[in-house]
C-alpha cells in the first residue's frame, strides 16, 4: 500500500516531505507558547483547507459554508461533553453524521434540482446562516450567550478527553493534516478521484462517459463535510467556548477557502502551503503591529485580501505550482 | 442481422419549433449507419435523444431490444452506447491519457487495469506519443480523436460520433476513417455517425438516413442514397453527385 502511495513521487520530493515532517514534529520542543497556537492555527486550517478542497478542487463544487461543518461538529461533541460528560471521541459518532446529513442536505436539494455554480455557493451560504440563527436561539446549547465546556487545571494531557496542554492539540491537528494528506492522495489516485475531477473539468462530458455525477458529488460534499467536523470537534475542545456568532460565521467560511486558493486549488499539498503562507504571515503581521504598539482593527482581513489579490494576479493557479516547479518536484504539486 | 439501435417515430419539439419529426429507423448490428442533412435539419438533435441528454416529445427508442429513452445520458452509457460532441469538449486540464483514464474507469474498478486499456486505445487512434499533454494544448483535430478515443474506452457496443471528421484535412479523413473500418471489422462495433464530410461518408457507411427539416427524407445504400432526386434538392446540390 505505501508503495502505490508513493509511487511516481520525485525522490527529491519524498525527502522534503520527510524533512517537513520531522521538523514539525520537533517544533514544539523549540517554539514559544505563542508561536504554538500561531502553528496550532495553521495545521487546523490546513486540514479543513484539504477538506474543502475534496469539494471545490477535485469534484468542482464551491461551498462557501464550511463554517457549517465546523460549528455542528463542534457543537455536537461540545454539547454531548456539557450535558451527559461524553468524551469527544465518542462524541464524533454524533458529530460527524450530523454533519455528513447536513452536506447530504444541501448536496440533495442542489444536484438533484440541477442548482449549480454561483447558486450552489448561495445556498451553502444561506444553510450555514440558516445554522447561525437557530443556534442563536437553541438553548440546549447556550443560544446566544454561548456553550462553554468547564476548564480545569489539568495534571497530565488527557488525551481521551482532549483536555490539557497545547502541544497535545497541536500533535494532534499534525496527525489529523497528515492522514488528510495522505487520504486526499489515495483518493485522487483511486476511481473516485479521476470521476471528480473529470465532473470537475466538464459534467455533461462526464455523464456522456457513464458517470452518475448526482452520486459522486454527493459522496465529494459528505466526504468534505464529515472531515470538517472532526475539525469542529477539536476546535470546540481547544477553544474551550462556543458562540454562533463566530463558529458559523460567514469570515469563517472565507477564512477555511483562503488557505487552498493561495496555496492552489486541487492540488494536493495546496492548501498546507496557504495554511502557512496565509495564518503565518498574518500572525506575524498582528505580532509585529503589537509589537510597536499599533492596533488597527481588520488588518488581518486587509492583509487576507492583499494576498488574495496578489496571488490572483501573478500566480493564479496558486503558490504551490509555483513551488512546486522551482523546486523541481513536477508541476502538479503530487 | 438484428437491430442493434431501433427509433421509431421518435420528435421532439423546442418551443413550437419541430427540431425532429416522426424519424424511425434501425441499426443493425455491427453496421456502420451514417445521418446526414442540411445545417438544421435535426441531427444532433437526434443524436442527443438517443444519447439521453433530452427525451423526446413522442416515439420510442430501443437498445438491444430494451427501452431507453426515458434514461439519463451517464446510465446510457453504461448500456453500451459511446458519444462524442459536435463542439469537442474533453477534459481541458486532464492529460490526454488520464481523459481515456476515466472513459475506461466505466468497465474498471482498478486504475491500473483502466490505465492498461486506456494505452491500448490511445496507440489505435495515434494518440500513444501525446499521452502527457494537457487535453487543452491538442490541436482541434487531436482533440477529436481524444473525443473517440475516451467513447471507445468505455467498451461501447454502439459508438455515436457528430462530425469528427469536420474540419480534418482530407488525409486525416481517410485516416480516421480506416481505423473506424478497422474497429468495426475486428471488434465488430455499430457504429452511427453524423457527417458532413461526403467522402468519409461513402468510404464508410452501409446505409445513409437523410433528414431535412427534422424529417426522414431518404434512407439506403450511399451510393443510391446520393442519386435521390429529393436529396440532391435538398442537401448535396448537383456537383456533389459526380
Amino acid at each position: 500500500m505505501i508503495g502505490r502511495l508513493i509511487e511516481g513521487v520525485p525522490r527529491r520530493a519524498l525527502i522534503l516531505l520527510g524533512l517537513l515532517l520531522v521538523a514539525a514534529l520537533l517544533a514544539p520542543l523549540v517554539a514559544s507558547d505563542y508561536l504554538l497556537t500561531v502553528l496550532i492555527l495553521i495545521f487546523y486550517f490546513a486540514y479543513v483547507g484539504q477538506a474543502w478542497n475534496i469539494m471545490m478542487g477535485f469534484a468542482g463544487q464551491l461551498s462557501l459554508g464550511h463554517a457549517l461543518y465546523v460549528g455542528l461538529g463542534a457543537y455536537s461533541a461540545a454539547a454531548l461533553f456539557v450535558h451527559f460528560g461524553i468524551g469527544p471521541w465518542i462524541g464524533l459518532l454524533v458529530a460527524v453524521p450530523v454533519a455528513a446529513l447536513a452536506g447530504a442536505f444541501i448536496g440533495y436539494l442542489a444536484f438533484r434540482f440541477r442548482v449549480g455554480g454561483v447558486y450552489f455557493a448561495i445556498l451553502t451560504i444561506a444553510v450555514a446562516e440558516f445554522a447561525r440563527v437557530g443556534f442563536d436561539h437553541l438553548n440546549w446549547t447556550g443560544a446566544s450567550a454561548g456553550l462553554f465546556l468547564p476548564v480545569k487545571q489539568y495534571a497530565h494531557n488527557n488525551l481521551w478527553l482532549l483536555r490539557g496542554h497545547p502541544v497535545m492539540f497541536y500533535y494532534l491537528l499534525l496527525v489529523a493534516t497528515v492522514l488528510a494528506f495522505i487520504g486526499c492522495r489515495m483518493l485522487l489516485q483511486s476511481r473516485i478521484g479521476y470521476f471528480w475531477l473529470a465532473i470537475r473539468e466538464d459534467e455533461e462530458a462526464a455523464r456522456s462517459v457513464g458517470i452518475d455525477t448526482f452520486r459522486y458529488k454527493m459522496v465529494a460534499v459528505v466526504i468534505s463535510a464529515s472531515m470538517t467536523a472532526f475539525a469542529g470537534v477539536v476546535f470546540a475542545f481547544y477553544y474551550n467556548n462556543l458562540f454562533p456568532e463566530q463558529v458559523f460565521n460567514i469570515a469563517q467560511s472565507i477564512e477555511i477557502i483562503l488557505g487552498p486558493i493561495v496555496g492552489g486549488i486541487g492540488t494536493l499539498f495546496g492548501p498546507i502551503l496557504g495554511a502557512f503562507v496565509l495564518t503565518g504571515l498574518a500572525e506575524t503581521l498582528t505580532a509585529a503591529l503589537a509589537a510597536i504598539g499599533v492596533d488597527i482593527p481588520g488588518a488581518k482581513q486587509v492583509f487576507y485580501g492583499l494576498c488574495l489579490l496578489l496571488v490572483i494576479l501573478a500566480l493564479p493557479d496558486g503558490v504551490w505550482p509555483w513551488v512546486s516547479r522551482r523546486l523541481g518536484l513536477g508541476g502538479d504539486g503530487k | 442481422m438484428s437491430a442493434l439501435l431501433k427509433v421509431d417515430g421518435v420528435s421532439r419539439r423546442f418551443r413550437g419549433l419541430v427540431a425532429v419529426d416522426q424519424v424511425s429507423f434501425a441499426v443493425p448490428e455491427g453496421a456502420i449507419f451514417a445521418v446526414i442533412g442540411p445545417n438544421g435539419a435535426g441531427k444532433t438533435t437526434l443524436f442527443n435523444i438517443i444519447a439521453g441528454v433530452f427525451a423526446p416529445d413522442g416515439g420510442t427508442v430501443a437498445f438491444a431490444g430494451e427501452r431507453i429513452d426515458s434514461l439519463p445520458p451517464d446510465r446510457i452509457c453504461r448500456r453500451g452506447i459511446g458519444r462524442t460532441f459536435q463542439l469537442v469538449r474533453p477534459f481541458p486540464a486532464l492529460s490526454v491519457e488520464d481523459n481515456v483514464v476515466v472513459g475506461a474507469l466505466m468497465k474498471r474498478s482498478n486504475v491500473g487495469a483502466a490505465r492498461a486499456h486506456a494505452h491500448e486505445v490511445l496507440r489505435r487512434l495515434d494518440l500513444y506519443d501525446k499521452r502527457d499533454l494537457p487535453a487543452a494544448s491538442l490541436t482541434l483535430p487531436d482533440r477529436k480523436r481524444l473525443e473517440m478515443a475516451r467513447a471507445l474506452a468505455t467498451d461501447p457496443k454502439l459508438l455515436l460520433l457528430d462530425e469528427v471528421m469536420a474540419g480534418l484535412r482530407p488525409t486525416e479523413t481517410d485516416h480516421i476513417v480506416a481505423v473506424l473500418k478497422e474497429i468495426n471489422r475486428e471488434h465488430g462495433l455499430t457504429i452511427l455517425l453524423i457527417e458532413h464530410v461526403m467522402r468519409a461518408v461513402m468510404a464508410l457507411a452501409d446505409r445513409v438516413l437523410v433528414l431535412h427539416h427534422g424529417a426522414k427524407i431518404a434512407e439506403g445504400i450511399p451510393t443510391e442514397v446520393v442519386r435521390d432526386p429529393a436529396v440532391i434538392d435538398s442537401y448535396l446540390g448537383v456537383e456533389a453527385v459526380e
